[in-house]
């Protein structure tokens, strides 16, 4: 689904982020980005996004080169990213009237997609009805707490029915029982549609929850990608089990080795 | 959030006002302060008349200022805001043109445009551009780079970006914008019509009711100017009540 080749990036300071960097993630898996801050994983979720251009190499997505951003990738920001002057509702159709406003033209809307009011209508009740926030979309974003603009911000992307579901440090910003909750919801979310997905996180326990693959990157410039396969994901009720412990701990140590201040690897 | 002004606040206010201009006009008790008792009717009766041409003139005025001022202004702010480097460029003169009260160059605008209209209604604008101009720069630029990459990551491109999210972002400043300038318009308007015209409740209040003592008069030439301003704040007020429903919330 995605495939990273030979990518190159640094921004105008000329510190290489990425060089000659591959991998690539299977349709239907979900996996999990981690790394200290600054050590590129928000930039590498825009790169795979089409927001932001590799300087070398190539990023494919769906069999196709990315140089834009592509209609059927969804993207949640660590800020909701919500219009402040429309309601919930409002909000969560906004991809569709931009799908609307542009028509099937293949380059801001998928091609094979024909609008289809009662559909979308459907969708979007859908949608805010499984994110348990359909009772407040008449409300402003200004009037809901952090969940549930955060809800919001899900719902939104996922009435587009992407193929792919970026996510960046969706629940770093909210008080942890919330933040379970949603991880929870995103759990059950991935076994119901099998959808791909990549998470950007810089809390290790959540790494586990979310990702059946777990990319661990480094603060130099990462040039081989570590990747740790994961089998406890999903298992948010094996939180406090010695196994799950145990990978938190092992994510741990490997995350202190791969920093710059650590030792050479 | 802002705090939203009642029907029963405003009425409340008229009703203050008038007694409190009654109360003076008979502590003053002299000709040049006459009682609202005197003036309103007489501006009740005037308003249909020669007064309403007047006051129409300078509605017209104002009104042409605002809607050039307004199509002029946004675009170019938006663009601004869009474009940090030209921004940079423009910017430091911006900030020293903003705040010259531009009512001084009276004088040249006559010279330059001629005795008609347009230069009357090109000083309004030029006060009136500048405020927008700000606002909606500062708003556009203000706007959150997680806003537009999400916007974007939705299928947005250049002309759905302003239709979505930079045109709505900037109503709301500019309808603020207007309805703090619209006092200093008005205010401007008062001096720009005291002369080269025959029309205009400026040209009412000083030549034809103040120099020939008609103070009565005078009077309602004053409320009508007053009215104006209030009417013009109040419809811009309502306007932004409808658009900007988000700022306007209560239970926060």
């Amino acid at each position: 689904m995605i495939d990273v080749k030979d990518l190159l990036f640094h921004y105008g300071d000329g510190i290489e982020l990425f060089g000659a960097f591959s991998f690539h993630v299977n349709r239907g898996e979900a996996w999990t980005v981690i790394g200290p801050s600054g050590c590129g994983k928000s930039t590498l979720l825009l790169l795979i996004a089409g927001l932001n251009r590799p300087k070398g190499g190539k990023v494919t997505v769906g069999g196709e080169h990315i140089t834009r951003a592509r209609p059927s990738t969804g993207l949640v920001l660590q800020d909701h990213g919500l219009l402040p002057w429309a309601t919930i509702e409002e909000n969560t159709r906004l991809g569709l009237e931009v799908r609307k406003f542009y028509g099937p033209d293949g380059k801001h809307s998928p091609a094979d997609v024909q609008p289809d009011e009662k559909e979308d209508n459907r969708r979007v009740n859908h949608w805010l009805t499984w994110l348990g926030i359909d009772n407040l979309k008449k409300m402003y974003p200004s009037q809901l707490s952090r969940g549930q603009r955060q809800r919001a911000a899900i719902a939104r992307t996922l009435v587009l029915q992407p193929d792919l579901l970026l996510m960046d440090e969706p629940f770093s910003a909210l008080d942890a029982p919330i933040r379970e909750e949603l991880q929870k919801v995103m759990n059950g979310f991935h076994l119901e549609s099998g959808l791909t997905s990549l998470t950007v996180t810089h809390d290790i326990e959540e790494a586990v929850v979310l990702g059946e693959k777990i990319l661990v990157l480094h603060d130099r410039c990462n040039r081989e990608p570590m990747i740790i396969d994961n089998h406890l994901s999903g298992k948010t009720d094996k939180r406090k089990s010695p196994e799950f412990i145990d990978r938190c701990g092992q994510l741990k140590d490997i995350l202190g080795s791969r920093r710059s201040d650590g030792w050479e690897d | 959030m802002k705090r939203k002004a009642t029907l029963l606040s405003t009425l409340a206010g008229v009703v203050m006002f008038f007694v409190l201009w009654q109360l003076l006009a008979l502590i003053v008790n002299r000709p040049i302060l006459p009682s609202p008792l005197e003036v309103v009717p007489l501006f009740l009766q005037n308003i249909t008349g020669e007064l309403g041409l007047h006051f129409l003139a300078s509605a017209a005025r104002v009104l042409t200022a605002i809607i050039l001022a307004t199509l002029l202004a946004a675009p170019l702010g938006l663009a601004l805001g869009q474009m940090p480097r030209l921004d940079s460029v423009v910017g430091p003169l911006i900030a020293i043109i903003y705040p010259i009260p531009k009512i001084i160059f009276l004088p040249v605008i006559y010279v330059l445009m001629g005795i008609s209209d347009l230069s009357k209604i090109t000083l309004i604008a030029s006060i009136i551009f500048f405020q927008i101009l700000v606002v909606v720069r500062d708003e556009a630029a203000g706007l959150k780079k997680e806003l537009i990459l999400s916007v974007k990551s939705l299928g947005a491109g250049r002309r759905a970006l302003f239709k979505y999210v930079y045109i709505p972002a900037s109503i709301p400043a500019i309808l603020t914008a207007l309805r703090v300038s619209v006092g200093t318009a008005v205010a401007v308007l008062f001096i720009a019509e005291q002369s080269l015209t025959s029309y205009g409740l400026g040209y009412y209040i000083v030549i034809e009711t103040y120099q020939v003592l008609l103070y009565p008069e005078m009077y309602t030439g004053i409320m009508g100017m007053g009215l104006l301003g209030v009417l013009l704040y109040f419809a811009i007020y309502s306007i932004e009540l409808k658009v900007s429903k988000h700022m306007f919330i209560d239970g926060h």
